[in-house]
């Protein structure tokens, strides 16, 4: 909400000294005997630290050398924040081009940086991530305006920090906290970062110069605390070395992801001596650099950005309206709510309402929202029995019950009621839109908008259309999907769209393999040890058994291919009303939690995996072959957000190419013909 | 300029018997949650309203004018101006009747006007021996000095004032206001057995339009963050009776007085709004009023028989616009206290007082009760004190709607001696 005043007063202007002409990269000026270094990537509303940054930073070096100012300055000029770190589209070519040498200039200039003679201060305002944080690392001070935040994610790219992180960072804070925020490539914001001693001095943007003032006046050196002279012994951080290890191989496999492995033993080995410290980590992060691991999770960053693009724009909609307060359409309604849309919630009934607004605390605590902004957040999503919020919505989300009926009755009640060019939207994940079409007030301006459980975990969102939804309408949806937070994939109606289309012989399968005597945990090690998050019969209880029975239904009604029988086990547990996860137990107990099943594979079947993932792979060729997608890309963006199909592996139709799509064609003819025609290979195969 | 005022619309939350801690919902929590679903159901953008006026007694630290903080939680946006009024019980009304009166004389088109109690979140205030015993710590300087503020301290000082006790405590004669109602039923002769039937008869009154769903546009259900709805008003008894309210004690004056917990209006929180516009914002916009707002009146009285006070404001109301008794066919007159209800009624019915007090002829009549709080009233409903003014006006709207009443009064008594009432008009 900004009034009048404020909009006519505009944004807080950034404090960039005397700093205020443009110039790429680094502006440079000089006020008091102060240098301002200002970064200012050209054509961006972000920096990123490109080569050309650090060419540019080793030249104001050499001037900076040559007659030592009383201070320097280093800040941003983006409102956008610091830096996002390096530019990741580099990359391939810097592995191509010999990355350790490239490294070793690199990290020449920041050293340059650190030992300047005068003082050096990091302004630092948004985020600092990797290479951005890198630099402010090699500065004296870092002063964080609040909001700021600091963190090195290199490790979600299959990589370590690479510019000097790997040692700067645990000589200023606390080793082990360093080697946590590098490891988990978690940020720690503002007041954390204070904390942490990642930030000397938090202040509001007004008060900045003052503090830069006030610093370089008190200029003061510092030593390590006692924590971190204690782990300057080997036998120290040994230990704390193996108590690291166990942790990450939980989360992360060393086959599947080397680099939180590589940079353990960096520490552990390099932990006292920064220089050779520097050298391992250049070495380690040239290596990594070429890892399978660290090209597909680049390519996964950039399918992101990839889905990204196609949520911009404006969406239209400052007012939704969902139907239905069940588990879904309570999150949804969370959700929009927390990432600032005016949201009704409608229900016949009032207790699941006021479930909802419970939940929606819970949503607003886990996105770390404070006190006040927990409350914004619950006063903006409005309980609304009598639905006085469908007139008002520009969106309606319809989450009722999954069969044409009801919502057709729901579409019957709410047609006239709507505002004029409000669009309408289904949470199917079973229904055919041509099917609801007919009974939407406007079929133009009706479309599948299916979210996956739990909204606020899962990204994607997918976009379906059916053959008469307009344009306007489907770029609205995925702009929506962009304003809050979520990853929209534009679809065609097929049965299951597409994750569940993929999804759904996957599941089917590891029942069919329970029928046939295979343990749950060995199936679902097997998934696991693939790379998939959790194995089938967890992900069946977690997202419900009814559901999973309902879509595996609903498909196999649907498509023209076999899919694997429905297992009788199944109906018996829905029947008895065992749902998963949502009741307490499933195939699985979960009173303890998530079922983490670690099984011994030597007796599970050879073609266990194959069995499983394969017929998966083969519905997204499917789905592509057909036109329900519009390029692979979407395709494997679809299955990394919704799913976590194996990010390392770079999705399900890049493992195919990978793999060879002759040859998993011929494997799926071999299981075909040993357990049937399921196994059949799509004509698609020929074309990948 | 004198324009018409029209009522076009209103919800409160349901009144939520206190607990005896802090309840779910502060002051602005109840205003945010009936406002919402309110304005959701208007024909009209919520910036079009030009102002929010909101009566409130017991303000909290973290809500100070609650009308603005309201107004902003609300979206109403930053440009929004915002009052709170505070006149005790009479706030919620004279929300109301100031925004009618600007309506009225041109400045304004379309005017919130509400109220909001949360009287379980009256605060426990420290003593004042207690308050001077902190300001000497916080000035001593030095161990010694402090050392020496430190001996000052008493452990008395740290039993807390009820704030709500004082609140309902009258200032100048020190009576509470249990005590001004066994003053009037003393002076006015009411027993402790019709006092007590007046109180059932208002629980089973309001049980019965809960059954009927004639609240449902009206009682807007509140949610609280844990996930509990409150639909309802929750401190009725539908099954009250006559050996139920002999049991209690008297509640002020033991052990002879007639006023009881169960013969007054219980503690509640509460909020209420309507919407108040101008026959140009009611073209402009299309609305459909509910009343037309046609005048008010405010009156002072000696504290110690303030219960009068509907007497002495609603009787000139009445005569300066020409009505007699029976011209007024539906009276909301706030129920405090049930002696002290009857004590108004039998104030009207006594030519005496009429005569010497009000300067009519003669009596001015017997106010039949199937004309007064026709759905119950604060001893079956509750008094979240800056609440009930609104409530009243918005009821009496409603009910003359669904009863075809062309006119009606409703009329509050206000600790410190005041009275309240305003006249509606079927629009």
């Amino acid at each position: 909400m900004t009034g009048p005043v404020l909009k006519h007063l505009g944004e807080t202007k950034l404090e960039l000294g005397p700093a205020t002409e443009p110039r790429h990269p680094w502006r440079r000026a000089e006020a008091d005997g102060v240098v301002w270094l200002v970064l200012d990537c050209e054509g961006s509303s972000a920096n990123t630290i490109s080569r050309a940054v650090i060419e540019g930073l080793s030249d104001e070096l050499d001037r900076l050398e040559e007659t030592p100012p009383k201070g320097v300055v280093i800040r941003s000029a983006k409102p956008s924040g610091f830096a996002l770190g390096a530019d990741i589209g580099s990359f391939d070519d810097m592995a191509a081009d010999g990355a350790a040498a490239l490294l070793r200039q690199g990290h020449a200039v920041l050293d340059r940086l650190a030992a300047l003679p005068c003082p050096t201060i990091a302004v630092v305002h948004g985020p600092a991530l990797g290479a951005g944080f890198e630099i402010a690392l090699a500065c004296d001070r870092r002063i964080a305006i609040d909001g700021a935040s600091f963190g090195l994610p290199e490790v979600q790219l299959g990589l370590h920090p690479g510019l000097g992180g790997t040692f700067r960072l645990p000589a200023l804070i606390d080793p082990l906290e360093a080697m946590t925020m590098m490891l988990t490539g978690k940020s720690a914001h503002t007041r954390k970062a204070r904390k942490l001693g990642i930030a000397d001095e938090v202040v509001q943007e007004r008060h900045m110069a003052a503090a830069v003032q006030a610093m370089l006046d008190a200029e003061s050196d510092r030593s390590p605390g006692l924590k971190a002279r204690a782990l300057r012994f080997d036998q120290a951080r040994a230990l704390a070395a193996r108590q690291m290890r166990s942790e990450t191989r939980k989360k992360a496999p060393e086959d599947h992801y080397p680099a939180p492995h590589r940079l353990i033993d960096l520490w552990e080995e390099h932990g006292d001596d920064a220089q050779a410290m520097q050298q391992a980590e250049i070495d380690s992060f040239a290596e990594l650099l070429g890892t399978e691991t660290s090209k597909n999770l680049r390519r996964a960053f950039f399918l992101r950005q990839h889905l990204k693009e196609g949520a911009r724009g404006e969406d239209g909609i400052a007012h939704v309206h969902v139907i239905g307060a069940g588990a879904m359409g309570a999150e949804i309604a969370a959700w929009a709510a927390v990432k600032g849309k005016r949201v009704t919630l409608g229900d016949v009934e009032t207790a699941p309402l006021g479930r909802a607004i419970a939940d929606a605390r819970s949503v607003a605590k886990a996105a770390h929202l404070s006190d006040i902004e927990i409350r914004d957040a619950l006063d903006r999503l409005v309980p609304d029995p009598n639905g006085y919020g469908l007139a008002r919505a520009d969106l309606v989300i319809e989450a009722g019950p999954e069969t044409v009926e009801t919502k057709r009755a729901i579409y019957d009640n709410i047609g006239p009621r709507m505002k004029s060019g409000a669009i309408l939207a289904t949470n199917t994940s079973s229904l055919s839109l041509d099917d609801l079409r007919d009974g939407a007030p406007e079929a133009a301006r009706f479309a599948g908008l299916h979210f996956f459980n739990p909204v606020s975990k899962m990204q994607l969102v997918e976009v379906v259309r059916h053959a008469g939804t307009d344009d306007e309408t489907a770029r609205r949806l995925a702009a929506f999907c962009g304003s809050i937070d979520r990853l929209p994939v534009q679809l065609r109606d097929y049965p299951g769209f597409l994750v569940n289309r993929a999804l759904t012989p996957y599941l089917l399968e590891a029942m069919v393999l329970m029928d046939e005597g295979v343990d749950k945990e060995v199936i679902d090690t097997a998934a696991i040890r693939f790379g998939m998050p959790m194995g089938p019969v967890a992900l069946a209880d977690q997202v419900g058994l009814d559901i999973g029975l309902h879509v595996g239904e609903s498909l196999k009604a649907g498509l023209d291919k076999p899919l694997p029988d429905i297992s009788d086990t199944l109906r018996g547990k829905v029947k008895n009303g065992e749902l998963g996860k949502k009741t307490g137990a499933g195939f699985y107990d979960w009173s303890d939690g998530t079922p983490a099943p670690d099984a011994d594979l030597d007796d599970a079947p050879e073609d266990l995996t194959d069995r499983l993932i394969l017929p998966m792979l083969d519905a997204c060729v499917e789905c592509l072959r057909r036109d329900i997608a519009a390029d692979p890309d979407s395709v494997d963006a679809a299955m990394i957000f919704a799913t976590g199909f194996a990010p390392f592996r770079g999705g399900p139709l890049h493992y195919a190419k990978q793999r060879g799509a002759e040859e998993i064609a011929g494997r799926m003819r071999a299981l075909a013909s040993r357990h049937g025609a399921r196994f059949e290979p799509d004509p698609g195969w020929a074309d990948l | 300029m004198s324009r018409p005022v029209y009522l076009v619309d209103g919800a409160r939350t349901p009144f939520l018997k206190a607990e005896g801690k802090p309840g779910p919902f502060t002051p602005v929590d109840l205003a945010v949650q009936c406002g919402r679903p309110l304005l959701l159901r208007q024909g009209f953008e919520p910036q079009d309203l030009d102002l929010v006026i909101l009566g409130c007694v017991n303000v909290i630290a973290d809500e100070m004018n609650p009308a603005r903080v309201a107004a902003l939680r609300l979206g109403l946006g930053a440009d929004m101006v915002a009052f709170t009024t505070q006149i005790n019980c009479g706030s919620g009304m004279q929300s109301i009747d100031t925004a009618f009166r600007y309506i009225r004389d041109g400045s304004h088109e379309m005017i919130l006007a509400g109220g909001a109690e949360a009287l379980s979140h009256a605060p426990l205030t420290l003593r004042q021996e207690a308050v001077e015993w902190f300001g000497q710590m916080s000035q001593a300087k030095g161990p010694m000095a402090q050392a020496k503020a430190m001996t000052g301290l008493r452990a008395g000082f740290f039993k807390p004032v009820i704030g709500l006790e004082r609140g309902l405590t009258d200032p100048i004669t020190t009576l509470n206001m249990g005590q001004t109602a066994e003053v009037l039923a003393h002076r006015f002769d009411i027993d402790r057995k019709t006092a007590d039937a007046y109180a059932m008869e208002s629980h089973h009154r309001l049980a019965r339009a809960q059954d009927q769903g004639w609240l449902d546009d009206e009682v807007m259900p509140a949610f609280d963050p844990d996930g509990t709805v409150y639909e309802a008003d929750n401190g009725v008894r539908p099954d009250s009776d006559m050996q139920g309210l002999a049991k209690p004690k008297p509640a002020f004056e033991r052990p002879h007085g007639k006023v009881t917990a169960g013969n007054s209006s219980q503690i509640t929180d509460g909020a209420s709004w309507v919407i108040l516009a101008s026959e140009e914002a009611v073209e402009k916009h299309d609305l459909r009023p509910l009343a037309r707002i046609v005048d008010s009146e405010w009156a002072a009285l000696d504290p110690a028989v303030m219960g009068l006070g509907p007497v002495l404001s609603a009787t000139p109301l009445a005569r300066r616009n020409g009505l007699d008794l029976d011209d007024v066919r539906l009276w909301e007159l706030n129920e405090a206290f049930a002696a002290q209800v009857l004590a108004c009624l039998a104030a009207w019915n006594d030519p005496e007082f009429c005569r010497e007090v009000l300067c009519l002829d003669g009596a001015f009549g017997q106010i039949d009760r199937d004309r007064l709080n026709v759905d119950g009233g604060a001893i079956s409903l509750g008094h979240p004190v800056g609440t009930s003014g609104n409530r009243i006006v918005l009821h009496l709207a409603n009910a003359m709607r669904r009863l075809g009443h062309a006119r009606g009064i409703a009329t509050e008594c206000i600790g410190g001696g005041l009275g309240g009432a305003m006249l509606l008009e079927a629009a």
